[in-house]
């Protein structure tokens, strides 16, 4: 193919745009490539470096300002065989800084291309991250309060693996633009150029004057030596390949005769590091043994070592409804911190319920039954506490028995696990 | 029996699973971490991919990418992720890319409450992107409905080509319950209609009720996707009748399958003058409540909507029909009972909304419903 250019919809650029000579270098650098039209695909954003995907007969993707890279790295994730490439103005490269930092570290093998004319050409002229702070622009001073941002300095930071600046009026930039695609990584290549729309009206820019601006800081010369590592897609696969086995739902029969099969609620009160949940599950798997229907919510804080610890646990021979807890069968004081979270429960608990409290938790006056034990007296260790109330509970078959607790157990967890709880849970029973 | 224990999130995952969904990426946030966690189990040993984004206009673009190359993906979030989705939706919605966003509710307004239950994204989801084309928006009940419903998101998107939202809640989506598998109902599955015409392709040339059939990016035919107004060509176009009829075609490809999207439950007690209306966990309680009420003497109807968007105008209005009042329960201070009202115009229609992070108990809907 001796040109990808699409002849329908020719460039439409302002005249002596640079954007015109780096779609017609883009174009050159695809012929030399030579990868089919059906593997190559154009992403763009928004601005003038946004109509790049129009101007070429290859698949093409165009979205919201920004956020090209995004759409290039689904696009390579879901298709590695792809020739990917991003055209992005220095607008698009401002808004989505935090995609362009993100695709420096994964280092995808894409290539994007920066189209740093150093202002917002189509809205106005407005200034944009690379405009210099003693430009005339269409944004009145606000430019002069901020400086300048080094578009190949940030991504080579960022870990870019390969990093370019050239200008687009220089004569090597198709052959730039094909050795950054054949690079296999993410490459970056910053072309500086003219908006001759905006810009150069109201500023002294030439392709003279960009030369001297690259001559001070120095293009880093495409491939960053303390950046090389594996491409992104390729060392994803490879990790994704050592996963284990697919997890499949764990499915649990019925069993065991319920002692006591009716409606339960049950309500664990503890703290952070008292394995609540994990005993608010053992009562669930035993639950579902003995043919009940099950739910549980728990409720501990955002940092997880710290503070309460609650489980809601509802067992029904009925399919259930609302998942609330409305009037508590059993509950579990554990911890001081727990009753705490819950302390307005207890005044209003039924005197069917069963309260059962260790000896150094303090609880609110309530009319349930409430029965003390002395885990501390006994040796067990307070991160064991939920489990040897259950075993409390199995062994006045409440709730469940002693099978359906074993069964439980051995549900959850591994040998070692289930031998080490065993330990405590024959202590009591 | 054979029965699983799950929480509605690992649910959707597996839903999604079912559905075929080879592609996720999404960002952390709770109450809908555990369902990215749990792709991040089930996506790799299946060959799929799961991405974490460095944001969630990340994460939706991502998804965005990989779509137009042919996966089937899925995406988490709640509240505040939509908002950040937003722009995304739009593109999505308007540029006709299939996608599935589960939704796992919470308390807002923004930040909100991070581990507090809401139905607060309700009118959000519909209206929360530019230009007012709809989407298609599923409200599971429980952790079993989270499975089945993410299955039928997954069959509408690619049908329809559009974002299909799973309107879960903290309370479902962190919720552990036991379910029977074998009580599980999975619709077939269904795939985005491939070009097989023998004339070039136009990627958005497509029946006036329908989505248009769909070419990978990357497969053989050049393909051209495109988030600014198109033609049939994907190209921008100003022609106010091109223009005209792509818009139209949006709401139409919808609206013409309206009888196929609307799921729901009901339970029509005959004698009863009372619909009580509900959707997501909310209908549980109202179950509940209705069954206590039946006990007392005072029974009622119930309807659980499953597809809150596109609103279910013809079922709402056939079966609300027969009864003389309406009371609408929501788990927000009054979203959906606005299109209930707009739709049932004329009669007489009663709501209680709660919005104080606990689930309304089934006392406050005997209340409600008692209260004339």
């Amino acid at each position: 193919m001796n040109s990808f250019l699409n002849t329908s919809r020719p460039p439409v650029f302002c005249p002596g745009c640079t954007h015109d000579r780096i779609t017609k270098s883009l174009d050159a650098a695809l012929v030399k490539l030579g990868i089919p039209d059906n593997k190559t695909v154009i992403v763009t954003d928004i601005g003038c470096s946004g109509l790049f995907d129009t101007f070429f007969n290859v698949h093409a993707l165009h979205g919201v300002h920004g956020r090209a890279l995004t759409y290039a790295a689904g696009l390579k994730l879901a298709d590695p065989s792809l020739n990917v490439i991003v055209t992005m103005g220095d607008g698009g490269m401002g808004i989505g800084g935090a995609h362009v930092l993100a695709a420096c570290r994964k280092n995808l093998d894409m290539t994007l291309i920066i189209l740093n004319n150093f202002n917002f050409g189509m809205t106005g002229g407005q200034y944009s991250a690379t405009t210099p702070s003693d430009a005339q622009v269409g944004s009145e001073f606000l430019n002069q309060a901020e400086i300048p941002m080094d578009i190949c300095g940030v991504v080579e930071s960022a870990g870019a693996t390969y990093v370019s600046r050239i200008s687009g009026h220089d004569d090597g930039l198709s052959d730039e633009l094909v050795s950054a695609m054949q690079y296999k990584g993410f490459a970056v290549v910053e072309t500086l150029g003219l908006c001759t729309g905006r810009y150069t009206k109201r500023n002294q820019l030439t392709p003279k004057v960009i030369d001297q601006m690259i001559e001070q800081r120095p293009s880093p010369g495409g491939m960053i030596a303390r950046n090389q590592r594996p491409e992104y897609g390729e060392r994803y696969r490879q990790l994704a390949k050592e996963k284990g086995k697919f997890p499949e739902p764990f499915v649990v029969k019925k069993q065991f005769d319920m002692p006591d099969a009716r409606r339960h609620e049950v309500v664990i009160l503890g703290s952070a590091g008292m394995r609540i949940v994990t005993a608010g599950d053992m009562v669930c798997f035993a639950g579902i043994s003995g043919g009940l229907n099950v739910s549980i919510k728990n409720d501990y804080n955002i940092t997880v070592l710290r503070g309460q610890s609650v489980s809601e646990i509802l067992l029904s021979p009925d399919t259930i409804g609302y998942t609330g807890i409305e009037s508590p069968t059993v509950v579990l004081a554990l911890s001081d911190e727990g009753v705490a979270r819950r302390q307005k429960i207890f005044a209003g608990l039924s005197s069917d319920t069963y309260v059962l409290k260790e000896a150094s938790v303090a609880i609110p006056d309530t009319p349930a039954q409430v029965e003390e034990i002395d885990f501390k007296a006994m040796k067990i260790k307070k991160t064991d506490w939920a489990l040897a109330s259950l075993a409390v509970l199995a062994s006045q078959k409440r709730v469940l028995n002693k099978d359906m607790l074993v069964f439980a157990l051995k549900s959850r967890f591994n040998e070692k696990v289930f031998n080490l709880s065993m330990e405590t849970v024959e202590k009591i029973l | 029996m054979a029965f699983v224990f799950m929480e509605g999130n690992e649910a959707v995952a597996r839903g999604a699973m079912a559905a075929g969904c080879n592609f996720f990426a999404g960002y952390p946030i709770t109450p809908a971490t555990t369902i990215f966690n749990n792709m991040l189990q089930m996506l790799p040993p299946k060959g799929g991919t799961c991405i974490q984004g460095e944001d969630e206009i990340a994460s939706m673009g991502y998804c965005i990418g990989a779509a137009m190359a042919g996966k089937k993906v899925l995406t988490a979030t709640s509240g505040p992720g939509i908002s950040l989705y937003s722009e995304h939706i739009s593109f999505a919605i308007g540029s006709e890319i299939p996608l599935v966003i589960a939704n796992v509710q919470r308390l807002g307004p923004s930040t909100g409450s991070a581990t507090r239950g809401a139905d607060s994204d309700i009118q959000f989801m519909r209206w929360g992107s530019t230009s007012g084309a709809p989407v298609i928006v599923l409200a599971p009940k429980d952790a079993k409905d989270c499975l089945e419903l993410t299955v039928h998101a997954f069959n509408f998107a690619e049908e329809f080509r559009c974002p299909v939202f799973i309107a879960s809640n903290k309370e479902i989506g962190m919720t552990k319950e036991s379910f029977d598998m074998d009580d599980l109902n999975l619709p077939p599955l269904v795939e985005r209609t491939p070009y097989t015409g023998s004339d070039p392709y136009v990627p958005f040339a497509a029946d006036p009720d329908k989505a248009p059939p769909f070419l990978p990016i990357g497969g053989k035919t050049l393909v051209r996707q495109t988030s600014s107004t198109h033609g049939p060509d994907g190209y921008i176009t100003i022609d106010p009748q091109i223009i005209a009829d792509m818009q139209q075609r949006l709401h139409t490809k919808l609206n013409a399958a309206m009888d196929r999207i609307t799921l729901y439950e009901e339970n029509m007690v005959p004698d009863t003058d009372t619909l009580v209306i509900s959707y997501g966990l909310t209908s549980r309680a109202v179950t509940d409540a209705a069954a206590a009420l039946a006990e007392r003497g005072r029974p009622v109807s119930t309807l659980s909507l499953k597809t809150l968007w596109p609103v279910p105008e013809s079922l709402l209005l056939e079966k609300a029909a027969p009864f003389k009042r309406i009371v609408v329960i929501e788990m927000n201070l009054g979203q959906y009972v606005n299109e209930i009202k707009r739709v049932l115009c004329g009669k007489k229609v009663d709501f209680y909304g709660q919005m104080n992070g606990i689930l309304i108990p089934p006392a406050k809907i005997m209340e409600a419903i008692e209260n004339e």
